[in-house]
């Protein structure tokens, strides 16, 4: 961490950036906008937006999950955090099982997952009328990141940039095509859980920071934006990275000298770029 | 080729590491609902087997099967020469690709993502581009190479499944309706393709079409699937004058075969 803060005065001094929450919270948005332009890429492909946006709402519920616990047992000292990232993967996998099934369309199913799971956590939370509490996490807060909190995110963005270099190509076949991609020997399955989970841990250690309602727009937008002037997967990859890196870094900055959420700025920010460059896809044609 | 018709087993002759494709007692349900059952077939390497029948009769569900897809009941056997089971390499061209026209996969990056285990997202390796324009050229799509897959046509588009299907050469090909698109020079060419491969390679062969003309010259087995199962396989001589597939696709049609094939005798004769 010192290299860190004496890298940060060196390379950026400021008066903005003398504090130590800013340099946290910079180094936070270096490592979260990049993974979610990531995985934004192949969330877009596979048509998730919803999922990712049902992932947010559910994290309420394991917010809630993580208060009956506490409440159950204090000495545990149980992290919201742990019970977002078990509920989420856990409603993760419901979906899928359930989708495999095939009764609903999978739109359907995700709606009905997600509103049970918001209305589960709403029921638990706001009883004795003490939700003012968990608001925070509806609009979350960049500036409140520490320093273990950066090691975990580290440590995340380490593990997805190597799952994602391990598994991209067989995830995309998958996605284009079931069938096809079975005859050439990948097990369709066990990479659709593989993502899905992934997104599902992402999108929940992300959501004390960006916030429950602008989450999934954060993944979503930047690929989105990128996909209009994209012609090929590098292009594709490459752009939706850049997107979310520009848009977190003004963002944090913005949200600094404006006095705002700084989630949400980051958010406003791509949906410029998204107008940008669909001005971009509409005159280039 | 090295064998005309099909041996049961032990056959010490076979170029290919598969040698037999067995399909005994095979069922597929699907959300309850039969839609195969009791299917029995049996496929040599070398052969190419035509499977053909009206819509929904189960054509594209028997070879999801057999790609492994979806489940199914019943025996489905891959043996080598040595009566052995073996896992063999498959290719597939599927009857529809449901793409998303907007998505920015280009051709390349289909095949590189297909032959590869490098990220595609980060960089291709050195030699992929020539593989990829040689494999392209088997199906005369070369120019195709740098377009997106959306923006290809339906027959364009099948070109480039075929040369995917047939890049690292299959054991087994499975062909769902591969040229319902395809213009007519292409069509000579495919056909041709797959025969040389046939030769070379000692392929099996799985061809699903609704073109009984083509089907009647090319392939040296048909299987006719209908009410849920196979209901008649043999050569296209005898599945076309089978009574139920004539009931199936008219009496006119069946007697133009014959008399094509008379003349093609005829003609033979004449020779
Ligand atoms: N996912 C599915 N769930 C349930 N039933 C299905 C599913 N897919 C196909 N079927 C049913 O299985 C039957 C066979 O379908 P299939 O696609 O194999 O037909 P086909 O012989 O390939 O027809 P075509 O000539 O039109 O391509 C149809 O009655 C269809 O309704
Ligand atoms: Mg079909």
């Amino acid at each position: 961490m010192h290299f860190w803060y004496s890298l940060v005065d060196f390379l950026l001094p400021f008066d903005w950036m003398q504090y130590g929450f800013m340099k946290n919270a910079l180094l936070g948005v270096l490592l979260v906008t990049p993974i979610f332009g990531l995985l934004g890429t192949m969330i877009v492909n596979n048509k998730m937006a919803f999922f990712s946006d049902s992932l947010g709402h559910s994290a309420l519920t394991g917010i809630a999950i993580g208060v009956i616990l506490g409440n159950a047992f204090p000495l545990l000292n149980i992290k919201p955090i742990w019970s977002m990232m078990f509920f989420s993967v856990l409603i993760t996998i419901a979906i899928l099982v359930v989708k495999e099934a095939n009764t609903a369309s999978t739109d359907t199913i995700i709606g009905v997952f997600s509103s049970s799971a918001v209305a589960l956590g709403l029921v638990i939370l706001t009883r004795n009328g003490g939700f003012n509490k968990y608001s925070g996490y509806l609009i979350g807060d960049f500036l409140s990141i520490s320093p273990t909190d950066l090691l975990l995110l580290g440590m995340v963005f380490v593990l997805v940039i190597l799952l994602w270099v391990l598994i991209f190509n067989k995830l995309l076949l998958a996605s284009m095509n079931p069938s096809l991609a079975r005859s050439r020997g990948i097990k369709v399955k066990q990479y659709e859980y593989l993502f899905a989970v992934m997104m599902a841990v992402i999108v929940t250690i992300s959501i004390q920071w960006v916030g429950i309602l602008i989450i999934s727009s954060l993944l979503v937008i930047p690929a989105a934006s990128s996909r209009n002037i994209a012609k090929n997967m590098r292009q594709y990859h490459i752009y939706s990275v850049l997107i979310a890196l520009v848009s977190g870094l003004s963002g944090l900055i913005l949200s600094y000298f404006w006095g705002t959420a700084t989630g949400a700025t980051i958010v406003l920010i791509t949906s410029g770029f998204f107008a940008l460059t669909f001005g971009l896809k509409l005159r280039l044609g | 080729m090295k064998h005309p018709i099909c041996v049961n087993s032990d056959c010490k002759i076979c170029e290919s590491s598969l040698c037999c494709t067995k399909i005994n007692n095979f069922g597929v349900k699907r959300s309850g609902i039969e839609i195969l059952k009791n299917v029995n077939l049996h496929i040599h390497c070398g052969d190419l087997t035509a499977v053909i029948g009206p819509n929904g009769a189960g054509k594209s569900t028997l070879l999801k099967a057999i790609l492994g897809e979806i489940s199914h009941t019943g025996e489905l056997q891959f043996l080598d020469a040595n009566n052995g089971t073996t896992k063999p390499s498959m290719g597939y061209v599927p009857q529809k690709l449901d793409l998303d026209s907007t998505s920015p996969t280009s051709v390349l990056d289909l095949f590189a993502a297909a032959h590869t285990n490098l990220p595609i997202w980060f960089t291709y390796p050195k030699k992929i581009r020539d593989r990829v324009r040689e494999s392209l050229a088997l199906t005369h799509g070369e120019h195709l190479i740098n377009k997106r897959l959306g923006e290809l046509s339906g027959g364009e588009l099948q070109r480039v499944l075929l040369a995917l299907a047939l890049d690292p050469v299959p054991h087994l090909l499975l062909l769902d309706e591969p040229v319902s698109g395809i213009d007519q020079k292409g069509l000579e060419l495919f056909y041709q393709t797959v025969s040389t491969l046939r030769k070379n390679y000692d392929l099996s062969i799985i061809l699903v079409s609704h073109d009984l003309n083509l089907v009647a010259e090319y392939a040296n087995r048909v299987a006719f699937v209908n009410n849920k199962t196979i209901e008649c396989c043999g050569t296209p001589q005898e599945v076309f004058t089978n009574e139920k597939v004539i009931q199936t696709f008219g009496l006119d049609w069946s007697n133009r075969f014959q008399r094509v094939e008379k003349d093609r005798v005829a003609n033979a004769l004449l020779v």
